[in-house]
């Protein structure tokens, strides 16, 4: 377990510190003169002579790729120039609010996704595994923002039962947050829930025509407690790394649901910060983004692992 | 001597099939046999010969679809277990009837440990729980010859050798001390040496215990150290069955001789040598299952008759009692002629 | 056809005898599994009548996409406007069809570089071996760790706003994907029994690459490309949704929603036509991709 652990680790830093180089370099992209254009819709020299020396923009690039690396191990992610703040406090302002919306649209997606795919795994071939299949295509073809805009009419608009917007912090009121992220969380979960379905099915069936589930069913296990106790357990490990996978397509995702929502998480931040050119907090949030994605994928895979006996016990 | 006691299985006429793609697959066309309390049969045939399959079929499982019974009837102490509701026959299957399966690494269960695994049956079938259940597993470790058995319960299968997990399956097989024990291919993915052990095991507890076995297996030669009777399959169908001694010492069916002669005779040591035999030709496409005796494309003996025809099942002319054979041609005179013309 | 490269390599097979290659027989058999599945074919039509509306929009379109109509703004559904209008009279219609150019152009252009990125970098790695597909890998790995979209849309900030640079974006962002699954075709053809023969009997590894390798991960790559089309047109139509693809008043799906959602309880008919198309197309591709995979490897249905 502890090896497995390590080797995880050693796979996922150098993954994540070429992932800043990556991030790093697209400033590169910007055309024209880097201060100026790092400086956004201000033109006061100042500023772009604090610039200039904030991003050692003397320097060669290697050079600024370590010094602005550094700051980042130590926690500063740079100046929103816009907001005229740390962009560390922004991120952490707003990490809370999208890992949120992220964990309850999982929470959507398993709830979903898992039962149907067992089903469809289990009746493979009748009408219920076409069905389950249909509703899967259909998620995974929907675009989510006009799902969400699809919500928004039905639920706010025609029957108002639900905000069509805002955000309330859980800790102010629970039951008007959940209000509030009942829509975005429901929409982002659609997708994962497509992909879920998917997965566990495909899990499921490779379980279920095992050598072992037959053993079990020559002892005379009754059907329920074949899929709970035999085939499930089995096919978790495969439907938690592949899940954990799609943290990539939630967070992706977050960003467009939380613009139809107007929810002011991380996403909502990042499309701020590109209009608004503040290239800093853009890179900020990519990296935290990377690293969070980076980070689940890594509990997952510890997950996996504790499920998994032979490596729970090495 | 076994047909002095009682009848414990009576398959009639038993036919399954597979759907696929290109048509219905006939895996079993009409296998009829009988197997007394306490005896122990041995079934040998090559892969697709229908022997795992119309025992995993009389006993719901295989999986359906793609797979059906098309026809019979399999008297399990005279209930027709084709009949009965699902609920039913799984209390008979683990209960009254054990399984030990070819493949014990992918055979048992990897994220359960090996208590829990003979412990389910237990529950199931005798309604044991907590610590008697725990005790009973022990003891049965103890029984399969696993040394520690008290600290191994709590182990997972990849902690146990080939060997060990097959003697786990067979623990498992055995639980509920079961009447009829159907080992499938039980000893074919282990080395020679471990095969060995596994069966003097089987033979010992079957001394012990006194069920019935149905050995399946494409090696005759393991057959030969255990069973009373043994059948020989093929496309489906019985072609040969008898006493065991009888069908080594006195083959009635070329497909039986054919696989006698593929076995290496190490008695006869250097100077008995000889080069092995090997069948010509492939089995029929059992989508299309040829109308006489199926073997007959691949039999130098076949008659005219035997591929329009095919043959019943009769007791073989001149042989012991109880040896039967399907065959139209007679395979003792054929051999005798081509000796005479050498 | 392997029963000649089953030779022990290392003896030179006879000259006479032909290394064998993938032929045109598999793809016509291909074709054929292909077209048993149905839902595969409705993808089809799809996706070509889709692409007929993208070439011949000019004809088909009643209207100019970009001439507003001050008379006729946010009408409901008519005869004159099967659609309606939108908040500066554009007709809705019309700009449906000619955003058809935009999605499926940008879907097309943008898994057309993943690939032409993709597939020598992944033939590069994988071919290699060594350092070079250590290197490449981790990038790739890199890349990956940057969520999709998110990478898109950082590439979009940076390179500035447009169709052109949400394109390259989107293809950049997939390239991983490709590199990924060609370095790992080429490790499983390599392994192949026919490729062991072509290198026995001296041929350069470009020309393996070239003439032994690339046909055969063909397929899979053909699969691939469908299925991320389908994505890449989401994402078309995401980066334009948030306003960093195509730029008002050029027509395209997502920007027409980014619009519509300000007038939901006024005009819904805005919001109802871009999604629905952009919900076709991506169903379109999807099914043929699924199809396409299936026909590909029979043993996994889904």
């Amino acid at each position: 377990m502890l090896r497995f652990l390590v080797q995880r680790l050693a796979l996922a830093i150098p993954t994540l510190v070429i992932a800043s180089m990556i991030i790093f370099t697209l400033q590169q992209l910007l055309p024209g003169d880097t201060a100026t254009a790092l400086s956004g819709e201000e033109r006061d020299p100042e500023v772009i002579a604090f610039i200039r020396q904030k991003y050692h923009l003397d320097q060669p690039l290697p050079v600024r790729y370590a010094l602005w690396a550094g700051g980042v191990l130590q926690g500063d992610l740079g100046e929103s120039i816009r907001l005229q703040k740390p962009v560390i406090d922004l991120v952490i302002e707003k990490l809370p609010v999208t890992l949120e919306l992220a964990c309850l649209a999982m929470l959507v997606a398993l709830v979903i996704g898992v039962p149907m795919g067992i089903l469809s795994a289990v009746k493979r071939g009748t009408a219920a595994d076409t069905l389950a299949n249909g509703i899967a295509l259909w998620g995974l073809s929907v675009p989510n923002f006009w799902l969400g805009i699809l919500m928004i009419l039905l639920f706010s608009v025609q029957l108002g039962w639900l905000p069509a917007s805002g955000y309330v912090s859980p800790f102010e009121s629970l039951s008007e947050n959940l209000r509030s992220m009942a829509m975005p969380a429901f929409v982002l979960g659609n997708a994962i829930a497509a992909v879920m379905m998917r997965h566990t099915r495909a899990a499921m069936l490779g379980v279920l025509g095992s050598d072992y589930v037959r053993t079990a069913r020559a002892k005379g296990v009754s059907p329920l407690r074949l899929i709970l106790r035999h085939a499930l357990p089995n096919a978790a490990i495969p439907i938690i790394t592949l899940g954990a996978l799609e943290f990539g397509q939630l967070l992706s995702g977050a960003v467009l649901t939380e613009q139809v929502f107007s929810v002011p998480g991380f996403g909502k931040l990042m499309v701020d910060a590109v209009f608004n050119r503040d290239y800093a907090t853009v890179q900020g949030v990519v990296i935290c983004t990377a690293t969070t994605y980076v980070l689940l994928n890594l509990a997952a895979d510890l997950l996996a692992a504790f499920v998994n006996p032979k490596l729970r016990r090495a | 001597m076994a047909q002095a006691r009682q009848t414990l299985l009576d398959v009639r006429d038993l036919a399954v099939a597979f759907d696929s793609e290109g048509g219905a697959v006939h895996a079993v066309n009409g296998v009829s046999y009988t197997l007394a309390e306490g005896e122990t049969l041995g079934i040998v045939g090559e892969s697709g010969s229908g022997k795992s399959v119309h025992v995993l079929a009389m006993l719901g499982l295989i999986p359906r679809p793609p797979g059906r019974i098309t026809g019979g009837q399999v008297l399990f102490e005279g209930r027709d277990l084709l009949a009965l509701p699902e609920r039913d026959l799984r209390k008979i299957r683990g209960g009254q009837i054990g399984f030990v399966f070819q493949d014990p690494m992918s055979s048992l269960n990897p994220g359960m440990t090996v208590a829990a695994q003979i412990i389910e049956p237990l529950r199931i079938h005798l309604g044991l729980d907590g610590r008697a259940a725990r005790a009973r597993a022990k003891d049965l470790l103890d029984l399969v010859r696993i040394p520690n058995a008290g600290a191994r319960l709590d182990q997972y299968p990849h902690e146990f050798s080939g060997g060990q997990r097959q003697r786990v399956m067979i623990a498992i097989g055995l639980s509920c001390r079961p009447k009829l024990l159907i080992a499938d291919e039980a000893t074919t993915a282990l080395d020679v040496t471990v095969q060995a052990e596994i069966i003097a095991l089987v033979q010992e507890l079957k001394r012990e215990i006194g069920m019935a076995i149905v050995w399946i297996t494409h090696d005759l030669g393991v057959v030969a150290g255990i069973a009373d009777t043994v059948q020989v399959m093929y496309a489906g169908r019985i072609l040969e069955r008898g006493p065991v001694d009888d069908i080594f010492r006195d083959p009635r069916s070329a497909y039986t001789l054919g696989l006698l002669r593929s076995l290496p005779d190490l008695s006869r040591g250097r100077a008995g040598r000889r080069r092995l035999h090997q069948i010509e030709g492939a089995p029929p496409d059992m989508r299309h299952p040829p109308a006489g005796d199926p073997f007959a494309a691949r039999n130098i003996y076949a008659t005219p008759r035997c591929l329009t025809e095919a043959p019943p099942l009769t007791q073989a002319p001149g042989a012991a009692p109880g040896h039967l054979v399907a065959a139209w041609y007679d395979l003792p005179a054929r051999l005798a002629a081509e000796e005479a013309a050498r | 056809m392997t029963k000649a490269a089953i030779a022990p390599t290392g003896v030179a097979l006879p000259a006479a005898e032909p290394v064998p290659r993938a032929e045109p027989g598999p793809i016509r058999e291909f074709w054929t599994r292909l077209k048993q599945r149905r839902s595969a074919m409705l993808g089809l039509v799809i996706v070509v009548a889709l692409i007929l509306m993208a070439v011949f929009a000019d004809w088909i379109a009643p209207y100019d996409p970009i001439a507003t109509d001050w008379g006729a703004i946010r009408t409901a559904p008519s005869w004159a406007h099967p659609f309606g209008t939108d908040e500066v009279g554009h007709d809705v219609l019309s700009r449906i069809v000619f955003g058809a150019r935009a999605s499926l152009g940008a879907g097309l252009t943008s898994v057309a570089l993943a690939v032409a990125l993709g597939l020598p970098f992944g033939l590069l790695a994988g071919y290699a071996g060594g350092v070079v597909d250590l290197l490449i890998m981790r990038l790739t790995d890199a890349l990956l760790a940057i969520p999709f979209l998110i990478l898109a849309i950082a590439l979009a900030a940076f390179l500035g706003p447009s169709l052109t640079n949400a394109m390259v974006a989107i293809g950049l962002s997939a390239t991983s994907t490709f590199v990924r699954l060609t370095r790992a075709q080429v490790q499983a053809v390599a392994a192949e029994e026919f490729v062991e023969a072509a290198r026995a009997v001296g041929n350069p590894p470009w020309r393996i690459a070239i003439h032994h390798i690339v046909p055969n991960i063909v397929p899979a790559i053909l699969v691939q490309a469908t299925l991320t089309i389908a994505a890449a047109i989401i994402a078309e139509a995401s980066l334009s949704f948030l306003g960093l693809g195509q730029q008002p008043p050029e027509p395209s799906w997502g920007s027409m929603l980014n619009v519509a959602k300000n007038f939901l309880e006024q005009a819904p008919w805005m919001a109802i036509w871009p999604g629905a198309s952009i919900f076709l197309a991506v169903l379109a591709f999807n099914l043929l991709g699924d199809g396409l995979r299936d026909a590909l490897d029979p043993r996994q249905r889904t």
